[in-house]
């Protein structure tokens, strides 16, 4: 039973890492791929953190509880690198596709 | 910039949010509640703050603790949701994605409640804040799918800046 739950929150993490990197690779312009990276990082790697706690709480004396700090500094960091990027690629003026509205 | 009425730091104590938020991350690291570890980690969450204290020059007080904690969970349910979205938007053809930049006029005047407000939004699947105009009043973000600007404003102004603008008002 236990199994099946984290098998099932495995394959989501997953799923969700591997769409992220398909969305790197065929995205069209730079300020689109930047969308990928961000959406692996929070499902992806949150529901691998999730069956990763779960799993080492059972099996391991006591509960664990990196997987909190894991996630609190993922979801600090990658926001702030996004961040970074996209404000660099507009400095530089990186090119953006056709179809892009503007403000 | 000093105002009469800006409440006074502590002066063992001048950040008494970080002092917690070491002391957890300290139990954290090491994954423990030896008492060893509790008055080791107590030392360090006293002592780091008074030693960076030039960096933080403002006091940073949390009013509305319930606020925050709804605000989290709001946050969680909509990276749940938007990423099954942006999950279909990217397995779909490219030539249906319609993407934008907009402006979000700034409400939350308070820095930190400016970073976080950004943060959120990047980390909300689909939208990626991309900068801050120096007079801090309007965030450009770009979005993965635009479908209808005014709606995506609205909503992360609702949703997200609102509970912002309830916390740190007061500071």
């Amino acid at each position: 039973m236990l199994e099946n739950i984290l098998a099932i929150f495995i394959l989501i993490g997953a799923f969700f890492t591997l769409v992220g990197s398909i969305g790197l690779i065929k995205l069209p312009d730079f300020y689109m791929r930047l969308h990928g990276p961000t959406k692996a990082t929070t499902l992806g790697v949150g529901s691998i953190l999730v069956a990763s706690a779960i799993y080492f709480s059972q099996s391991d004396s006591g509960i664990s509880a990196h997987e909190v700090l894991v996630t609190l500094f993922l979801f600090i960091t990658a926001p702030i690198s996004a961040h970074l990027m996209a404000k660099a690629a507009l400095h530089i003026q990186t090119p953006q596709s056709q179809k892009t509205q503007q403000k | 910039m000093k105002t009469p009425n800006k409440p006074k730091h502590n002066r063992l104590l001048p950040h008494p949010i970080l002092t917690m938020v070491l002391w957890i991350i300290w139990l954290l690291l090491n994954n423990t509640l030896a008492p060893g570890h509790i008055v080791l980690g107590f030392i360090l969450a006293i002592t780091i703050p008074l030693l960076t204290t030039s960096f933080w020059p403002e006091k940073i007080t949390l009013s509305n603790p319930w606020v925050i904690f709804k605000f989290f969970w709001v946050v969680i349910g909509d990276i749940l949701i938007a990423n099954i979205i942006v999950a279909k938007l990217i397995l779909g053809p490219n030539r249906r994605l319609k993407p934008g930049f907009f402006l979000i006029e700034l409400e939350v005047q308070h820095p930190l409640g400016i970073s976080i407000l950004a943060n959120t939004i990047s980390l909300t699947p689909g939208t990626v804040s991309c900068d801050v105009t120096a007079d801090r009043k309007y965030l450009k973000v770009h979005a993965l799918h635009l479908e209808n600007k005014t709606d995506t404003i609205q909503q992360i102004k609702q949703r997200y800046e609102m509970p912002l603008i309830k916390v740190f008002e007061s500071c």
